[in-house]
Formats: C-alpha cells, sequence, structure tokens
C-alpha cells in the first residue's frame, strides 16, 4: 500500500507541475484521493477527517486570495509602485530597501501568492521607469515571498495548515513568529546588498518627474481592519477566517458597486481547482504518511526542544522541502511533530518556508518544469539563483531558528 | 563592419554618447534576464493555475521596456542604427550579438570609486574576458 500511495503522490505533484493536456491541477489529485481510499490504502473516515480539517484552512486561504485580487483591483499595488519609485528617488539601494519593506509586508498580510503574482511585475515595472537594473529587485520580491511568509497564520498555505494543528492562537503564532521573521528579512537583505553590490552600485539618474501620490485609503483601510479583526477574533476564540471573508466581502461589496469587478472574476480569485487540489493532496499525502512513511520520517526527526533540536526539525523540513516541494512536505511532517508542540510545529515552518529559496519548486518539480514545461529562452540563470540560494537559506533558517528559540523561551510556547 | 552598443538598463546614456563618436554601422543591443526568475518562483507555488504565472505578465512588460529603451537609445544615437532585443543570459546574449562586430562599446558597472579586482559586475567582467571583438569599456559620467 505504500508503494501505491507514492506512485499516486508521485503523479499528483508531477501532474500539478507539468499539467498534461492543460488538465487543471485537481484533474489528477482529486481521482487520487478517490483512488488511495477506493483501493484500501487510506479508511474512509481518515479521508473525512482530512478533508474536514482542510476545509477551513482552504477557505481561509480563499478569503486571503480574493482579498489581495481585489486590493489590486482597487490599485493597492499601483499606488506601492509609485510609493517604491517615490521613496527611493531612483537610487538602487534605497530601492531595494523599499522593495524589501513592500514585498515583507504584502507577503505576511496578504500571502505570498500576492507577492510572487500580484507585486512581482509592479517591482519590475518600476524598477524599469527608474532606469535601474530590475533583476536585484525582482529577485527580492521572489526570496521575500518565501522568507517574508513566517509572520502570520495567512501569510503562506503552509502556516495555515500548520496553524490549524499547532493550536496556537492567531496572536500568540504571530507573537512567536514575530522576532524570526525580522531575522529572516534582515539576514536576506545582507545577502541581497552582497551578493548584487555591482548591479546596486550603478550610477543614479534622477528620474524626470516623480509619479503623483496614490493613496487607495478604502483598500488600506480594508486591509488594516481585517488584521484588527484577526486579533479581535483570535480574542474571542472566533475562527479568524471569519476576518478574511468580511474583509474580502466589504472590498468585493465596493468593487461590484463600482462595476470593477464580476462574479466570474471572483470566483477565479479563489481559485476553486486550486483549492480542490490541496484536499486531493492531503488526502493521498495522508495515505503516504499512514503506511509508513511515518515510522521512517520518526527516526530522521529529532525530539526535544533545545535549540539544536529545533534547527534539526527546520533542518529536516528545509531539505524535504528541497527534495519534493514545501506544501507536500509540511503535509507529511504536521502530523509527526504536532504532537510534540508548538515549538517544532514552527521550526518546521521555518524549513519549508525558507528552504524554497534554494530550489523554489523542490528539486523534483524544478527538474520537470526545466526539462518539459519551460520555453528555455526565459530561464532563470541557475548557477546564479543557486548561488544566491546557498548564501541565503542557511543565513535566514539558521538566524530564525536561534531567534525562534529565544522567543519561545521569553514569550514561551 | 558593426558596432554594437550594448544598451544596459542604467548606463546605456553614456555607451551612446560613446558610439556617436565611432565611424560604422551601429546595432543598439538590449538583454532581459529577469522574467525566468518569476516563472521559477510561480513554479514553486504548486498547483496554482498557470494563467496567474507573474513570469507572463513581465515577458510582455520587458518586451515593451526593451522596445522603449531602443527607441530613446536611438533617438540619443541620432544616426541609423538597427536594434535587437534579446532575452536570456546576459552575459551569454552580449558575447554572441557581438560575433561579426568590428566594435562593442560597454559601460563599467560597480562602485567607480573601488579600485582593484572584482571592481566590474560578473556579467561585465565575462563579457569584457569573452568578446569576440575590440571592447570600448566606457565610464558612467
Amino acid at each position: 500500500m505504500l508503494a501505491l500511495s507514492v506512485l499516486l503522490l508521485v503523479a499528483v505533484l508531477v501532474c500539478a507541475v507539468v499539467r498534461p493536456w492543460g488538465l487543471p491541477e485537481a484533474a489528477v489529485a482529486v481521482p487520487a484521493a478517490v483512488l488511495v481510499v477506493g483501493v484500501g490504502a487510506l479508511p474512509v473516515e481518515h479521508a473525512v477527517d482530512e478533508a474536514v480539517r482542510l476545509g477551513p484552512v482552504i477557505g481561509f486561504l480563499a478569503a486571503i486570495l480574493v482579498l489581495a485580487q481585489l486590493c489590486d483591483d482597487e490599485g493597492l499595488f499601483h499606488a506601492c509602485g509609485t510609493w517604491m519609485a517615490r521613496a527611493s528617488g531612483g537610487r538602487p539601494r534605497t530601492l531595494l530597501g523599499s522593495v524589501f519593506v513592500t514585498a515583507s509586508v504584502t507577503t505576511a498580510v496578504l500571502s505570498l501568492d500576492a507577492t510572487v503574482v500580484l507585486l512581482t511585475p509592479v517591482v519590475f515595472a518600476t524598477a524599469a521607469q527608474l532606469g535601474v537594473r530590475p533583476k536585484p529587485h525582482v529577485y527580492a520580491c521572489t526570496h521575500l515571498s518565501n522568507s517574508a511568509s513566517l509572520l502570520l497564520p495567512v501569510s503562506n498555505l503552509t502556516n495555515l495548515l500548520a496553524f490549524a494543528s499547532s493550536g496556537l492562537s492567531f496572536t500568540r503564532f504571530a507573537a512567536l513568529m514575530t522576532l524570526p521573521w525580522l531575522v529572516a528579512i534582515a539576514a536576506e537583505y545582507l545577502v541581497f546588498r552582497r551578493f548584487f553590490r555591482t548591479d546596486l552600485d550603478a550610477p543614479v539618474h534622477a528620474p524626470r518627474s516623480s509619479p503623483p501620490r496614490e493613496l487607495p485609503v478604502f483598500a488600506l483601510a480594508a486591509v488594516a481592519l481585517t488584521l484588527v479583526g484577526f486579533v479581535v477574533a483570535s480574542a474571542t476564540g472566533v475562527d479568524p477566517a471569519w476576518a478574511a471573508c468580511a474583509g474580502a466581502l466589504a472590498m468585493a461589496v465596493r468593487a461590484f458597486v463600482r462595476k470593477r469587478t464580476t462574479v466570474r472574476k471572483l470566483v477565479r480569485a479563489a481559485s476553486l481547482p486550486f483549492l480542490a487540489f490541496v484536499i486531493g493532496l492531503g488526502v493521498v499525502v495522508r495515505a503516504v504518511v499512514d503506511n509508513g512513511l511515518d515510522d521512517l520520517l520518526r527516526n530522521v526527526i529529532p525530539g526535544g526542544h533545545d535549540l539544536w533540536a529545533l534547527l534539526g526539525v527546520a533542518a529536516v523540513a528545509a531539505v524535504l522541502a528541497n527534495v519534493i516541494n514545501n506544501l507536500p512536505a509540511v503535509l507529511v511532517l504536521l502530523p509527526l511533530v504536532a504532537p510534540m508542540g508548538p515549538g517544532a510545529v514552527l521550526a518546521v515552518l521555518l524549513g519549508v518556508n525558507l528552504g524554497p529559496n534554494l530550489t523554489y519548486a523542490g528539486s523534483l518539480a524544478t527538474l520537470l518544469w526545466r526539462r518539459i514545461v519551460h520555453d528555455h529562452d526565459t530561464e532563470v540563470h541557475l548557477p546564479e539563483f543557486t548561488k544566491l540560494g546557498l548564501l541565503a537559506v542557511p543565513a535566514t533558517l539558521a538566524g530564525a531558528v536561534v531567534a525562534l528559540w529565544a522567543s519561545l523561551h521569553v514569550i514561551g510556547g | 563592419m558593426t558596432v554594437v552598443v550594448w544598451i544596459a538598463d542604467d548606463t546605456w546614456q553614456d555607451c551612446v554618447d560613446a558610439a556617436s563618436a565611432q565611424p560604422g554601422e551601429f546595432l543598439l543591443l538590449h538583454v532581459s534576464d529577469v522574467a525566468g526568475a518569476a516563472h521559477a518562483a510561480f513554479a514553486g507555488l504548486l498547483g496554482r493555475h498557470a494563467s496567474r504565472d507573474p513570469g507572463t505578465r513581465l515577458d510582455h512588460l520587458a518586451t515593451d521596456h526593451a522596445a522603449q529603451l531602443l527607441d530613446a537609445a536611438a533617438e540619443r544615437l541620432g544616426r541609423p542604427c538597427a536594434k535587437e532585443a534579446r532575452v536570456g543570459r546576459v552575459e551569454h546574449e552580449v558575447v554572441a550579438a557581438a560575433q561579426n562586430a568590428s566594435l562593442l562599446i560597454l559601460c563599467r558597472d560597480g562602485d567607480v570609486s573601488h579600485a582593484g579586482p572584482r571592481s566590474l559586475g560578473p556579467a561585465t567582467r565575462f563579457v569584457v574576458d569573452h568578446a569576440p571583438c575590440p571592447v570600448l569599456l566606457v565610464w558612467p559620467s
């Protein structure tokens, strides 16, 4: 049963990357989930458990995805571009600083999807308009979508999954992760300043004109109130997903009234096939774990709560995220570390969130993606990219784990 | 014979000004290399729908940006010239474009006040080392 489950998991992952015949992401994951239950690799009640556990998580994610898209429609990301352009005055180093601030806040509050999908093109356009080399700034965006996704449960799907099984409240999660988040961003900044120093030393051409200031008040207020909603919901024992839904709903009503969106656009922003994919993947991973992978991994995951144990857990998570991908990696590791307490769960998150800056999609997916999917004309410069990852990942990971260890001591797990 | 002028995003004005003193035909060259990073980052977001890939938007933005930059460079040069926008690893593309050139004009980068080793960026260093023709290395003004 383990062999069959692993085979199905590989099929799900391969198809998610390759998308044979343009099939949607759920087209293989959902039938594979049905199959593992059908052949008895996973009892029906366990599959139902998994779906019930994942349901609210993906509902939360859908609300955040819709909120981010509506913020984009409202001009929030364009305004970020204008702010970065004005703040930098065409100076590459200052622009890098403002990209770091914008990308870190965007990732933390509106999730890494928003940074990769919505902010990256804005950052490129801003650098191009200023006559600054775009590479360090675009790379900063893509790196921070991972390394700045530590702060809140909403920052990354991996966090939402861990949050559901950690037993932590929203505010406690954020409090424990604040220091690791800051340390990871600071380490990333130092690595970028060094790695791209010749690009950042380039001469400054003062911009011919400064773009007018933009302030999308409604979007900013909606996001700020959603954050307040997370804290209030957490304090009153309500699921914080409702705060995200309320924020998305407020933005949607305004967009409808102003005829800026349609139901179709909103449904597309919610990425329903992706949500079905996550449930399908969750069920297949559960089958793999229950059929023997748990015993195997228990041998490599260190026990205990000291700094070395946290470093070990984070390292295993980072390696697994690089071998397969961080989404299946977190699904595999969570059931094993959840009984060890919140410290171990958060250490897993540091590994699976910071690790991907080495290979992004995980080696398997990257190999497939480079060989089959991608047009070689526009491929990323792999040696340079890997060198940057080899500097950034160990630095951010080690710093963030020590920071987590300190937070756990000061605040308590 | 053709004088190839590498139009870098931040120092192209100095290269064009240096080119205007040269005789011959001109090829203005721009190379873009960032869309791959966005494609790769999106591939890391396993299972998201391909229509949301920011790399595709970046491809279009980079194409428009290159065209605008080459037009501005041609206008500044004020002489007949060919324009070429390439996509890929910058140093390889520049060296390939200079295969049959009589001269390659490029601008030095990095901190100009810094003397000594590693004063050029890796891509510029590679081009200077591997260019198949004479190179005119211009200092930024």
